[in-house]
């Protein structure tokens, strides 16, 4: 398994597409801002957003069983997965006993969560992604890059000779609205012809039994609405106690993912309508175990606006897909840990702990401050990497002795002055895309000793 | 012991202290001095058109002198006989859906659709053109009025719908119309 500096490094060999990435990431996160900057009251919405939200943790037992009166009040079928493997054979066991054969799905972060579309194909069964940039990644076999824009990493030209290969658009036509509508076309037929629409959920209400579902593209519906049969996948976490709670999320949601007011469409699911079924997967899958850990618990609040990917330094010049995970960005880092602490340690330091995640995110997550946590637990479990702990040993046993710095201090100076080729190697891992100082002549502490009593 | 049973029993030993709900003070948020002209420049500013009319009549004249195609499904004061029963490969044809939207919010563009105006839930996303008809009295603020004015389970199925379908996907170039409709006019009913 390669972990991500290894990944980004293949990331960056494309400079040119590297800064594109980098600057296209950084425009979504200044419309985040003006979006923000137009509403006088953006922190104290992140704030209850950030109350609610905590509040519904902490009687998370109380809105399920609610949120399950009532939706099966409603006529919504309930259904309840401990782990991965349970949500993906509740979905089969669905498909199979209708003996289903056309799919659709909008996007569930959950799904690739749990691989569901790898484990349907497993048994023959086929997928059809319907939001734009999953159909794109899908074509590709490639996982989503981005949990809002998962074609982020592709470039018009990559689009166009993937649509040439599959649906047959002209070679070499570029245009974003020639290839969107090549795609409508593809993907109405799919639509039409589904029995079954797979959905991701954004918020459920426990007060009325309800779901929301939020696009732009209107995908979501045109599989729920066209198809028999609807499953809304759900990670338990997605639940808020009242329906006026959304006016909250909904303000801060597309706001913090896109700069947009609000995504076109926000659909409230409650009842199926005559002739269809409604089933919704609540799914636990580590959460009720992160839930026990104090100082993890609050990546629970998680709303997937991806704010923190945009801003993230590290994200935008480094790509999702050197995350090795399903949902990337600084909020994954901290996520994914949960789950594989060996094989995610990795992620801990694919940040510079600017904070900049945490002051962005709409429900006040300290994304940062548990990354650094984090790694403090992954270290002690001895799941960081072997040269990172000896640089670290190195370095506290250096710092603690005042007297080994101060020399350490003069011979590092020394030979960046007389020797500069012992530092600037390739072996040397901190030189490996850096430029090491010019070493000054001095130490703070000689120039204080010399200047103090001037 | 079922899933359901060890998911919440394992909530429940897990779970931290209770914390308390915050009031959402709706007096904090945004105002607008004029909730129509915010209205309509941010549904324009998010790819949709709006239109004034100083009475019903008036909305139904401007909206008979547009182009809508040869297929059009209107539901403004009652569902067409079997309308609701239709399947998404009957309705793939319609050109333009014209809808009653419940209320309108000035701060997103949003316009609140139940399945009841409706007629059929694909409707408003399977036409290629879509026409909301709304008062201008039932546009508010913000989403905290919206939520406070109406009722999300009176039906089985609401939405919130701000503008034509769109997408970004191909190299973040907008591109209008992605699976739902490709153009979206709202009418605005102002009766002074």
């Amino acid at each position: 398994m390669k972990d991500h500096a290894t990944l980004a490094a293949g990331f960056i060999q494309d400079e040119k597409r590297t800064n594109w990435h980098d600057e296209t990431l950084w425009f979504v996160r200044q419309k985040r801002d003006k979006a923000a900057h137009t509403l006088p009251e953006w922190e104290q919405l992140r704030e209850w957003a950030s109350q609610i939200k905590n509040h519904a943790l902490s009687r998370m037992d109380f809105y399920l069983e609610q949120f399950e009166k009532n939706a099966l009040a409603n006529g919504v079928k309930v259904h309840w997965a401990a782990d991965a493997a349970e949500h993906n054979r509740i979905i089969h066991a669905i498909i199979k006993e209708k003996g289903i054969t056309r799919i659709v799905k909008s996007k569930s972060m959950l799904t690739e969560e749990c691989h569901l579309n790898h484990y349907l194909e497993e048994k023959g069964i086929e997928v059809v992604d319907t939001d734009l940039g999953e159909r794109i990644v899908q074509f590709r076999k490639e996982p989503p890059s981005h949990i809002v824009l998962p074609a982020i990493h592709l470039k018009k030209k990559d689009v166009s000779d993937t649509f040439h290969t599959f649906l047959h658009t002209e070679k070499g036509n570029n245009d974003p609205v020639y290839l969107t509508r090549a795609a409508r076309q593809h993907l109405r037929e799919k639509f039409i012809a589904s029995e079954l629409a797979i959905t991701g959920v954004n918020f459920a209400i426990a007060e009325t039994g309800g779901l929301v579902v939020c696009t732009n593209e209107g995908n979501a519906d045109m599989g729920t609405h066209a198809a028999a049969v609807h499953i809304a996948c759900m990670g338990f976490e997605k639940l808020i106690p009242k329906a006026e709670h959304l006016s909250v999320f909904l303000r801060l949601l597309a706001r913090s993912a896109t700069g947009q007011p609000v995504t076109t469409y926000s659909s409230h699911f409650h009842k199926p309508t005559p002739g269809q079924e409604l089933h919704v997967v609540i799914v636990d899958n580590g959460r009720s175990a992160i839930l026990g850990k104090p100082d993890f618990r609050n990546s629970l609040k998680c709303i997937r606006c991806a704010a923190c990917f945009n801003t993230c330094p590290v994200y935008r010049r480094s790509g999702g897909f050197s995350y090795h995970t399903a949902v990337a960005g600084p909020i994954g880092s901290i996520l994914n840990p949960n789950f594989d602490p060996k094989k995610y340690a990795d992620l801990l330091f694919a940040s510079s702990l600017c904070g900049s995640c945490s002051n962005v995110c709409p429900v006040k997550i300290d994304i940062h401050d548990q990354l650094w946590k984090w790694r403090q637990e992954l270290s002690k479990a001895g799941h960081v990497g072997f040269m990172k702990k000896i640089m670290m040993k190195g370095m506290a046993f250096v710092l603690g002795r005042p007297a080994l710095y101060r020399f350490s201090g003069a011979t590092a100076r020394w030979v960046l002055r007389y020797m500069p080729f012992l530092g600037k190697h390739r072996l040397n891992p901190w030189y490996k895309g850096r430029e090491l100082p010019e070493a000054p002549k001095q130490s703070f502490r000689d120039w204080y000793l010399q200047n103090k009593k001037k | 012991m079922t899933s359901r049973d060890t998911i919440l029993n394992a909530i429940r030993s897990n779970k931290p202290q209770e914390l308390s709900l915050p009031v959402i003070d709706k007096e904090a948020a945004i105002t607008y001095p004029d909730l129509y002209a915010q209205f309509k420049n941010v549904l324009e500013a998010i790819g949709g058109e709006c239109f004034e009319a100083g009475s019903e009549a008036a909305a139904l004249e401007l909206i008979a002198g547009w182009e809508k195609g040869e297929t059009v499904i209107q539901t403004l004061n009652s569902v067409p006989a079997g309308l609701p029963g239709r399947k998404a490969e009957e309705l793939a044809e319609v050109d333009t859906a014209i809808l009653r939207g419940l209320l309108a919010v000035a701060e997103n563009g949003a316009i609140w659709v139940t399945e009841k105006e409706m007629g059929n839930r694909l409707l408003p996303f399977i036409a290629q053109q879509l026409i909301i008809v709304v008062n201008e009295e039932a546009i508010v603020p913000t989403l905290h009025q919206a939520y406070e004015k109406i009722k999300v389970d009176e039906t089985g199925f609401g939405v919130f719908i701000a503008g034509p379908s769109k997408t970004a996907d191909i190299e973040q170039s907008l591109v209008i119309g992605a699976h739902g409709p490709c153009g979206m006019k709202a009418v605005v009913i102002r009766k002074h």
